[in-house]
């Protein structure tokens, strides 16, 4: 996905995710205003170094736990020439990016972009860096800046055996012309950047110092405890204050908008226990009658030919092949909805002052967040600030400014006071931003030959576009619904066929969609790769031979997927009693498969997953240790979705509130995970925190088929009766 | 007004009766490393100690550890040295998001106590932690580090 705005000198337009709708703002830079002084020498908008040659390199993009942090610090690092054990980071806020004509570019982490859409930008900020600290030293000695050479933050004039460091000469480099021709490393020699270094975050992730939004403290803060109308669309009839207004610690309740009501109280105990005992009257509206049944319904609708669909990826003449066909085979596929659930729920801290507002929050792209912040204050953007600090996880869901404009419009109501605005888990699991639900009919046809003349894929489902970003929706058609479909590009199919067909029948119920880390791919993925194994069979060929014979002229995909083939052992016999699967995708331009070796118990209904290898080509690697962790956890989150992972809707609101009933995978669950990264140095570069998600799932369909000759088509597992041994 | 010892320290805290020694801890005592994920004792991401068991705080109530000796991964750390599993985790570089990771730290310590070389079953029995970014293989890699047993 690319969702790169454009941008002119004058303005830029953020897309930020409002509940139930997409909103962009214009915005009108306030040039001039000056970005807060800092006691050390700023050499350019992604270095400072301060006297005692710390180095603090400045993040735009996120950490949410991916590691993008530490690789965007490798890569400026890695031009800076600096010594990087004195690397520090921070984040730059959204305020100053734009009183700054946007000096640090995109601040939105999803789709797995960090790294792979600023590399070039930020190593060119790290390279420019160096050659003003190099020209600075060379104009104090007086000799050319081409004499010196630089390591680890310290320059040297071999001719003259003088040397110096970038702490001593960084006043003087920030007042050097900045250079305009930057040349970079090739990747070859790079010495800090591919390396598989630690994570710059780590230490106070293990002693309880780091702080996540629900740990932010401001002096004389109030905790806000919200309920949003648990039916999608409906709203806030009334609710009776006097009986909870003198309960302890409560200090005002009050409506956020149209469907919400908040509890401000001393603490989150006391607001919460307040928001539990206050009677709140709601208007459920029409969506009360909608439930997985009706959803279901209207989405198999969407699966028949004469309904119209917007076609994603098309060649040869499918209707003669299917027409024509010795035999066809024919399946249809479901998927749930899903919560992103990420360990830290919701929240966000806002101060409104009357003429500024300012946010503390852990967000996925502090300028929609900034964005949501101005909308929903009234205030211009040289009033406004976002503070972003670490999420308790995103995936996704921490993209959307829902819960921003909530704690904005709590604050705005209680001027002076900061408001920490908190959500319960369930709440979070109620008013989630759902992986969107989907159906798939496809159809393989053969001829007399036994080869594959023809694959059909009609999906049905919702548009995460349409909700999210309508933008970015071309002539009503959602792009992104055909990602690792698309006949080209950062998302590719990975098969040819002679005819070809690939739509999509938009149905977009009430339910709030959004980017579910690896989005549509995960999907996606199952009904092709599933549906290959189907045609394998039917074809009487082996899973891994009838691929190979449709991916002559797709080398990438060939490439992973020969290479967990090789390493499963795919050519020789599983052990007795093991059964394996292989699969293969693209998404976020990374070509990804998986293999898995597999036994079942217990007449079927229990899996044991004996290995995973996964391999992974993203074309270059920052990291290779955070990659390999990305992978690792990328079987978590995708086997959690595949074998627990479903929300349910009835009376037009989410059934599930809890990990009770909304379960994630443990460690006595966790197979070891092989991973194999294997760049191979394509541009434009592809992402690591979502991709391999999607070959988590198909991989142990095709080996459960493989141990029982039972195809599962719809989802969640636990649905089947089937579980983790 | 309680009175709870946490990581050696006595705090007067002003709670009722039904409220979770979790929020006792993080918003009357101030330390916020231990972290609310579910409510329920579902998650793990709460779990202190109580004279030294691992325990879901959310689930306990604060008039319940009256008089008894609260840790939280502040207090984990002794005189400035770091406890072998946070070091452990360091070295694998174990936490993404790192919010589930106080909690993991906290079961993790008390699980080497009562079994100081776990085996892989073991740890699958003890540790039930929820962590949503996966770090499983870096946790199950790192208590084996820490118990000095790279089973």
């Amino acid at each position: 996905m690319n969702f790169i705005p454009k941008l002119d000198r004058r303005s830029f337009v953020v897309g930020t995710a409002a509940a139930g709708g997409g909103l962009a703002l214009g915005l009108t830079l306030p040039f001039g205003n000056a970005l807060a002084q800092t006691a050390s020498p700023e050499v350019n908008a992604w270095v400072v170094i301060k006297p005692d040659e710390t180095v603090v390199i400045r993040i735009a993009r996120s950490e949410m736990g991916q590691g993008t942090l530490t690789g965007l610090a490798q890569l400026v690092a890695e031009e800076l020439e600096c010594d990087w054990s004195k690397v520090t980071t921070e984040y730059p806020t959204p305020g100053q990016s734009v009183a700054r004509k946007r000096a640090w570019g995109d601040f939105s982490t999803g789709g797995s972009r960090g790294i792979r859409e600023s590399h070039e930008y930020v190593r060119k900020g790290g390279a420019a860096a160096r050659m003003m600290l190099v020209q600075a030293a060379a104009d104090q000695w007086k000799v050319p800046a081409s004499e010196c050479t630089v390591s680890k933050g310290v320059i040297s004039h071999g001719a003259s055996s003088r040397s110096t460091t970038y702490g001593k000469v960084a006043d003087a480099a920030a007042k050097v012309t900045p250079p305009t021709d930057i040349k970079l490393k090739d990747p070859k020699d790079w010495t800090i950047a591919g390396k598989p270094l630690k994570r710059l975050d780590t230490v106070e992730k293990t002693n309880g110092q780091m702080i996540y939004g629900i740990d932010v403290k401001l002096p004389n803060m109030l905790i806000a405890a919200i309920k949003d109308c648990p039916v999608f669309g409906g709203k806030l009839k009334s609710y009776d204050e006097a009986k909870v207004a003198g309960m302890k610690g409560v200090k005002k309740v009050l409506r956020v908008n149209d469907s919400t009501v908040a509890v401000v109280a001393d603490t989150y105990w006391h607001a919460k226990t307040a928001l539990d005992a206050l009677p709140i009257v709601w208007d459920d509206g029409e969506n009360v009658k909608v439930s997985s049944e009706t959803i279901a319904a209207w989405l198999k609708e969407g699966l028949a030919d004469d309904q119209p669909a917007f076609v994603g990826n098309q060649n040869g003449d499918i209707k003669d092949a299917i027409a024509k066909a010795s035999r066809t085979v024919e399946a249809v596929y479901a998927y749930p909805y899903q919560n992103h659930a990420p360990m830290e729920p919701m929240n966000a801290t806002a101060l409104f002052t009357g003429d500024r507002c300012e946010v503390w929050t852990g967000t996925q792209n502090g300028e929609a967040a900034f964005a949501g912040v101005l909308a929903e204050s009234g205030l211009t953007p040289d009033k406004c600030d976002v503070h972003k600090v670490m999420l308790g996880g995103g995936f996704g869901r921490r993209g959307m400014t829902d819960y921003v404009r909530q704690a904005v419009a709590i604050a705005k109501q209680m001027p002076g006071t900061p408001i920490k605005m908190m959500w319960s888990r369930e709440e979070d699991m109620l008013h989630g931003k759902f992986h969107p639900v989907t159906q798939c009919r496809m159809v393989g046809s053969f001829d007399d030959k036994n080869n594959l003349t023809g694959f059909r894929m009609r999906l049905s489902g919702q548009s995460i576009l349409a909700s999210v970003l309508p933008a970015r929706m071309e002539n009503g058609k959602d792009p992104v619904a055909f990602q690792g479909l698309n006949p080209r590009g950062e998302a590719a199919f990975g098969y040819s066929v002679p005819n070809l067909l690939i739509d999509h029948s938009m149905r977009n119920p009430p339910v709030p969609p959004g980017f579910w880390r690896g989005v549509n791919v995960n999907h996606n993925a199952i009904y092709v790769e599933c549906f290959m194994d189907e045609l394998a069979k039917s074809a009487g060929m082996d899973a891994l031979e009838f691929r190979r014979k449709l991916m002559a002229d797709k080398p990438k995909h060939l490439g992973v997927l020969n290479a967990v083939a090789e390493k499963i052992g795919w050519s020789t016999p599983a052990p007795q009693g093991v059964y394996r699967g292989l699969c293969h995708h693209m998404g976020f331009g990374s070509y990804v498969a998986g293999a898995v070796e597999i036994s079942v118990l217990d007449d079927g209904k229990k899996i044991k997953i004996h290995r995973i290898v996964a391999a992974t080509d993203p074309g270059y690697a920052v990291n290779p240790a955070q990659i390999e962790r990305q992978v690792a956890g990328s079987f978590v989150y995708g086997l959690s979705a595949l074998f627990f992972g479903e929300c349910t809707v009835k009376g037009g609101r989410m059934e599930q509130e809890n990990f009770d009933t909304y379960d994630s995978m443990r460690i006595a669950q966790m197979p070891k995970v092989e991973a194999i990264l294997m760049p191979t140095g394509h541009t434009p570069w592809g992402g690591v925190g979502e991709p391999t998600i999607c070959v988590a799932a198909p991989a142990v369909l095709n080996a459960y088929f493989n141990a029982t000759g039972k195809r599962i088509r719809t989802f969640p597992l636990k649905n089947h009766g089937i579980g983790f041994a | 007004m309680i009175r709870l010892n946490i990581n050696g320290k006595d705090y007067e805290v002003d709670v009722e009766n039904d409220t979770p020694l979790l929020w006792a801890i993080r918003e009357n005592a101030g330390l916020t490393g231990t972290k609310y994920g579910c409510g329920i004792a579902q998650c793990g991401a709460c779990t202190v100690h109580v004279d030294g068991e691992a325990v879901r705080s959310c689930g306990m109530q604060a008039s319940d550890a009256v008089g008894k000796k609260i840790t939280t991964v502040e207090g984990l750390a002794v005189n400035g040295t770091m406890h072998r599993v946070q070091k452990a985790w360091i070295e694998h570089d174990v936490p993404q998001c790192g919010y589930c990771q106080s909690g993991m730290i906290m079961a993790v310590a008390a699980l080497l106590k009562d079994k100081p070389k776990p085996t892989d079953q073991e740890i699958d029995e003890a540790i039930t932690n929820i962590c949503r970014c996966g770090t499983f293989q870096q946790v199950r890699a790192a208590i084996h580090t820490a118990a000095g047993s790279n089973a």
